[in-house]
């Protein structure tokens, strides 16, 4: 490739064209693909080879975090500072369980949005197919599908050729 | 509630349409003349809050009604009244995610707003009821010079976390649903102003496949996340009550009444915003009569629930025989204050009954008229919760009595302005209705019907 090109962004203008077209895409051998949609459509991640996300086990990780901070910090309070109130248990697990929870679940809550940025790689202030014509249509009621530039078998012309086959609306050609 | 023959939105409007009308909101404000006063009258109210607030921190919490015994009066029960408020935002946007139900889609934006809103209403009260605030800090774990550290084996610090994690949970789980609106109309701005300001707050949101999953995942946990979280706080302020020995709170049906009495005002509330915006706005097309109808519904059977407590409550102090249980019950049946008792009984469940009829439910004026009394209340229920059980102590020579002064009511009112101006700013910069889960929704509804 002598110019650099981030990929080809094909527009559709429904999710089932949309999937067609990423199965036909897969099955043409393309690897290197990417959607873009106005909202999450079922399944499109699977056809298009995408990992399942791992936010889950970030959640579970922060909630352990989260109790285990609220139980260590509780208990060193109490520790570092008895206070005998009419014989009852310094350590009372049932008390300090509530503050517990809402550690777990604050913990878990706040990583696994965060892990969510973080993997997506927001935020970022700009990213090359923002630079395509209509792309904005996005967020709207149109439904882009991207081969990436870096796909072994992307070749500028012969893969617009193919999105175009594919159903595309339109088909154009976004620099990194 | 998820099995729906009839679609819930009409599937004639095209997806495209929808977005453009509901990014427009923001964007080509249509309703300037109305915001402006609903925003002067806001500012009032909050004006009389930094007044109040201001003589409060200047004489003392002296100034309010509450004495000893009435330690706890406006400012707990506000506290109260507006959290439960908050509750219904959480439970529309995050257990009817995971339910299924999909009617949420047109409400959840501005019930999630709603919520966070009140929570910080109702954050501010215990602040302003410690007498010294400016000592919030003790109620943090930090190494002191003093050598002390919070009693976590004791309700009211367990209260301050709760209320944090609300916040922030909500404030996420918010801010989460909304990035990928906050691209919508970034791509729909015309002006420079508006794409910087949407530009920024949508953190380069571009609707990647990849992205959209990641998302879906942390969305949907969070929601798993928040429903317990929203039970376990309501239920953590009822411990306010409950784990004291005081008649009439020393319960255990406590969490669950209040959970549920949270629930029953926070639909009221969400009804009433609905019908509002829905008028303000003209999205008869998006918030439309089975919405109200469902809400009707949900509000009822919340209300029918709450019904329950009242009388468990009843036979709860019967079934005791103790006599201080006993004599809290007669005084709250017959009483000083059983204006209150009966005020909430009737203002929370009268109405309500007329919700059983549909053609009831399906009308805004009515539903409006129910979910307003049911506010009142609900308000009613909390001040006779609170001064009921403590005017008439254990022992007869600390029997006392409270009447809210200017400042506990001028307080209250200000809260409702430091809660519609944030309201009102939101709904004037953000859209307000979720863009992207109404266009899935419609999306759904339209393959359904070309097979």
């Amino acid at each position: 490739m002598a110019e650099r090109v981030y990929g080809l962004l094909a527009e559709f203008d429904s999710p089932e064209t949309l999937i067609t077209a990423a199965r036909d895409a897969r099955d043409a051998g393309y690897r290197r693909l990417d959607a873009f949609t106005p909202f999450p459509v079922e399944g499109l991640s699977s056809i298009l080879g995408i990992p399942r996300p791992r936010i889950s086990r970030v959640g579970l990780i922060g909630g352990f975090g989260g109790a285990a901070v609220a139980l260590l910090m509780q208990c060193y309070v109490n520790y570092d500072y008895p206070l005998d109130v009419g014989g009852r248990p310094l350590y009372a697990i049932s008390a300090f369980a509530v503050v517990m929870f809402e550690l777990t679940i604050l913990f878990s809550a706040l990583s696994m949005i965060v892990a969510m940025l973080w993997q997506n790689g927001l935020p970022r202030l700009n990213y090359p197919v923002f630079a395509a014509r209509r792309f904005s249509l996005a967020s709207k009621d149109r439904f882009f599908l991207c081969v990436k530039g870096d796909d072994e078998a992307f070749e500028p012309g012969k893969t617009a050729a193919f999105l175009t086959k594919a159903g595309a609306l339109s088909v154009e050609l976004v620099p990194s | 509630m998820t099995d729906r023959s009839a679609d819930i939105l009409p599937a004639d409007q095209s997806i495209g349409e929808v977005s453009e009308q509901l990014t427009g909101i923001p964007l080509h404000f249509p309703a300037w003349r109305r915001w402006v006063a609903a925003m002067i009258f806001a500012c009032l109210l909050l004006v009389l809050l930094m007044v109040s607030i201001t003589a409060l921190f200047t004489r003392g919490v002296g100034i309010w009604g509450i004495n000893i015994p009435v330690n706890w009066a406006f400012a707990i029960h506000n506290y109260v009244w507006w959290l439960g408020i908050g509750h219904a935002g959480t439970l529309i946007s995050a257990f009817l995610l995971l339910t299924g139900s999909e009617w949420r889609n047109s409400l959840n934006r501005f019930a999630e707003t709603m919520t966070l809103f009140a929570v910080i209403c109702a954050g501010i009260y215990p602040v302003l009821h410690l007498g010294r605030p400016w000592y919030l800090y003790w109620m943090f774990p930090y190494p002191a010079t003093m050598g002390v550290w919070p009693q976590f084996r004791s309700p009211l610090e367990w209260d301050i976390w709760a209320v944090l994690t609300y916040l922030m949970v909500s404030l996420a789980f918010w801010y989460t649903g909304l990035i990928p609106d906050l691209a919508a109309a970034r791509d729909r701005a015309k002006s420079r102003g508006w794409q910087l300001f949407f530009g920024i707050t949508a953190l380069g949101w571009r609707g990647s496949a990849a992205h959209w999953s990641r998302w879906s995942q942390a969305f949907r946990l969070t929601a798993g996340l928040a429903v317990p979280l929203v039970v376990s706080v309501h239920s953590e302020v009822s411990l306010l009550f409950a784990a004291g020995q005081i008649p009439g709170w020393h319960s255990t049906i406590f969490p669950p009444y209040f959970v549920l009495g949270a629930a029953f005002s926070g639909f009221a509330v969400v009804s009433i915003i609905a019908i509002a915006l829905r008028s303000w706005f003209a999205l008869e097309n998006l918030v439309t009569d089975e919405h109200l109808d469902l809400l009707g519904k949900v509000l009822l059977a919340t209300g029918l629930m709450t019904a329950y407590g009242y009388i468990f409550e009843v036979f709860d102090a019967l079934y005791s025989g103790g006599a201080h249980e006993m004599q809290t019950l007669v005084d709250r049946l017959a009483g000083a204050y059983a204006w209150t008792y009966w005020g909430a009984i009737v203002f929370n469940f009268i109405p309500l009954q007329a919700l059983w009829w549909q053609s009831v439910r399906r009308s805004g004026w009515a539903l409006l008229l129910i979910s307003i009394s049911v506010a009142v209340g609900m308000w009613l229920e909390r001040y006779m919760i609170l001064v009921t059980s403590l005017y008439r102590d254990f022992l007869v020579s600390s029997w006392g009595a409270f009447t809210p002064t200017f400042w506990d009511w001028s307080t209250y009112f200000g809260t409702i302005g430091l809660f519609l101006v944030p309201f009102l700013i939101a709904i004037r910069v953000i859209p307000l209705i979720s863009i992207f889960e109404t266009e899935e929704l419609l999306q759904e509804e339209q393959e359904e019907k070309h097979g």
